[in-house]
């Protein structure tokens, strides 16, 4: 006699549910920022690259696409690159002394804020002289 | 190592009367990811509103709920105390054993909400049951146990206290399946050895009485082993007997780069 034993019609193991997130601690997160800055990096190389070499087609269609580089969103978008790369550069000089510096796991954790308080102390005066000219552009001052 | 806590399919529903709730008791929601492979298609949440005293373990609620609540409820447990390494799962969203955390840990006056889930990255059979094969696959392809060539010697193997302390971390492991099932190359790349093998290889590449390196070397450079790493640190943090899993990889690693032990 055949069990009632009901088979799911897939067959396989059930996929995970949706949402179960991990919640790993810092060095998780070191890890998720470090791979989508090097995928933002990458997109921005990819599209440098192409623009770049728009001036071995014509010197003038090379002009045409830059000039459509010069507004504020674009402006946001470079601060957020430059954003990206120095995580992305302070992080990966974490991950070297990680992987050869003998106490490099121990430190890992304090490592990863040096860098963020790093990082922050770059970005706060960079992306003022960044965005300095833009904002003044748009928000009427004296210039 | 594994006992298994099964119930017949039938739900089993007490009927007799509920335990004495203690004094200094508060009620916590414990949400508890349920999957039965005969009646679900994928797993759901479950949550159940029980008593328990703030010295409870975690494991505590899921025999209340077991054994007063829902007798289907499956899950593993041998020694309930840190020992045996059956009862790894996802509490609150990071891998522990149920025996070791408390409910003071976790619950406070604005929260007393528990969420308990199977680990992950190994295939799903029921409830907080998960199929182990391929971690002890992994952990067995690294040649776990002492390799010696020639003759033994006259009486014990001597090593100096220096020697026996290189690799004293990694022989706390209880082989609980914290680690691996907490790292995220793990989750999404199946043929990784994972973290608790290379603690099991590290336990030995580093033991100088064993002559087994070089092939334990070999078998870990290869393209699943300690290469895939990309240390995240989820190891070191779910290990629950404290175990420095990402630097005994990065110790392995850093002994395949230099061929020096």
């Amino acid at each position: 006699m055949a069990s009632p034993t009901a088979i799911r019609p897939s067959g396989g193991k059930p996929s995970p549910r949706r949402g179960s997130l991990y919640r790993g601690a810092e060095g998780m997160w070191s890890w998720v920022a470090h791979r989508i800055t090097g995928v933002l990096t990458f997109f921005f190389l990819f599209a440098h690259v192409l623009d770049t070499a728009l001036v071995r087609v014509s010197p003038e269609s090379y002009d045409k696409v830059i000039e459509t580089y010069k507004n504020p969103f674009v402006n946001l978008l470079e601060v957020g690159l430059v954003g990206a790369v120095l995580y992305h550069a302070f992080n990966g000089i974490r991950i070297m002394l990680i992987d050869f510096w003998s106490k490099g796991p121990r430190y890992q954790r304090q490592m990863l804020w040096a860098i963020v308080v790093v990082w922050v102390l770059v970005m706060l005066p960079g992306a003022y002289f960044m965005l300095e000219r833009n904002i003044r552009h748009i928000f009427g001052g004296g210039a | 190592m594994t006992a298994t806590l099964n119930a017949d399919l039938a739900p089993v529903q007490h009927t007799g009367p509920l335990p004495p709730v203690p004094d200094g008791a508060v009620m916590v929601t414990v949400n508890l990811q349920r999957f039965n492979p005969e009646l679900d298609d994928a797993p759901h949440m479950e949550s159940y509103r029980i008593p328990a005293l703030p010295t409870d373990r975690i494991l505590n609620l899921l025999h209340y709920i077991k054994w007063y609540i829902d007798g289907t409820l499956a899950f593993r447990r041998s020694c309930a105390h840190g020992i045996c390494g059956s009862d790894a799962m996802r509490i609150n969203g990071r891998n522990r054993l149920g025996c070791k955390v408390l409910v003071k840990d976790l619950v406070t006056a604005k929260k007393t909400e528990i969420t308990i889930e199977p680990i992950k990255g190994l295939p799903l059979e029921k409830d907080l049951i998960v199929d182990m094969e391929p971690f002890f696959d992994a952990f067995r392809s690294v040649k776990p146990y002492l390799v010696t060539h020639g003759n033994e010697p006259d009486r014990e193997w001597v090593q100096s206290i220096e020697d026996r302390e290189r690799f004293d971390d990694t022989t706390k492991c209880i082989m609980c399946a914290c680690c691996t099932t907490s790292c995220p190359v793990y989750w999404s790349a199946d043929a990784y050895v994972g973290p608790a093998a290379i603690v099991a290889a590290h336990r030995f590449i580093f033991d100088s009485r064993d002559q087994a390196a070089e092939e334990r070397l070999e078998i870990l450079s290869d393209a699943e082993g300690v290469w895939r790493c990309r240390t995240t640190f989820n190891c070191t943090d779910a290990c629950p007997r404290g175990i420095q899993v990402t630097k005994a990889i990065q110790e392995v690693k850093r002994a395949l780069m230099f061929r020096r032990i």
